[in-house]
């Protein structure tokens, strides 16, 4: 069995998978959502009050993590759902955590071998924005920034040797 | 096409509207939609019902969608219902396990409606 080390080798470096994860977080909110994510080129996505995770174990280990606005969130179940913002607001969680939960779930499959080498754990979605993240990644960070409806989301990908 | 009843089993409650969704879109005339958030949700529901068609996430606490497949094979109210796996865990592996105990078809998500139709259709018209 491979380690993450020579997937990553065989991959190119982490860096390098960034356009599989760009390509991952659009067909996603292309699909599910029906929008466009567009470019964000600001360092400051805003104070994030939602963040979805999804552990990835196996071959390829690290945490995804989907951080945004409240507003962001609420818009994101709506826009799932095909409802108004109000009528999707209980849905919030859920539709947070399914987005991350797909995305993780698109990258690791255009990783040519990844899907059978590595499993995503159920989402996880927290709320508030006053709490410290600390990841075990030791093999670097993919970070992406996107305007999702006019406001920043935050994707990354922490990736654990 | 007749009216259908369906089981969704998919432990997101805002996954199981997408596929409820993605049914009536696909124009199948639904006549009951069962949900469940697990497997043993799913089988439970089965005691009491009778479905045409089920879709079935993997990746769900409780009883994920490989067991509840197994499982599924010993409930006589599910003989001949296709079911067909929603999931993110689209590996081949997965897709090879999850046909060898039972499920007819296997989407990906993200999905489209018309996904849903080209795999759900040809088994709606088989079972008539």
């Amino acid at each position: 069995m491979k380690s993450a080390n020579e997937i990553a080798a065989g991959h190119g470096a982490p860096e390098s998978w960034l356009p599989l994860m760009e390509l991952a977080c659009r067909e996603v909110f292309e699909i599910m959502l029906g929008c466009n994510l567009e470019p964000f080129n600001a360092q400051d996505p805003g104070n994030p009050e939602f963040t979805a995770m999804v552990g990835l174990a196996g071959q390829l280990c690290g945490v995804l993590t989907l951080r945004c606005m409240s507003q962001s969130a609420a818009l994101m179940a709506s826009k799932m759902l095909g409802v108004d913002i109000q009528q999707a607001d209980e849905h919030t969680w859920d539709a947070l955590g399914e987005v991350c939960n797909m995305i993780a779930g698109n990258f690791k499959n255009k990783l040519t071998g990844m899907g059978d080498r590595c499993m995503l754990s159920v989402p996880t979605v927290i709320t508030g924005a006053d709490y410290s993240f600390h990841s075990l990644a030791d093999a670097g960070t993919l970070e992406m920034k996107f305007m999702f409806e006019g406001v920043p989301i935050a994707i990354s990908l922490e990736v654990h040797t | 096409m007749n009216k259908i009843s369906a089981l969704i089993v998919d432990d997101s409650s805002v996954m199981r509207k997408i596929v409820e969704r993605s049914l009536r879109q696909a124009g199948i005339d639904l006549s009951e939609v069962r949900e469940a958030s697990n497997g043993a949700e799913g089988l439970g529901v089965l005691k009491d019902c009778n479905v045409d068609l089920i879709l079935c996430d993997i990746n769900m606490p409780v009883m994920d969608g490989i067991e509840f497949l197994r499982q599924l094979q010993a409930v006589p109210t599910a003989k001949g219902v296709p079911v067909v796996m929603i999931t993110t865990e689209g590996s081949e592996s997965h897709v090879v396990q999850a046909l060898s105990v039972g499920a007819r078809g296997y989407i990906r998500k993200p999905f489209t409606a018309e996904q849903v139709k080209e795999h759900v259709i040809p088994l709606l018209e088989a079972k008539k």
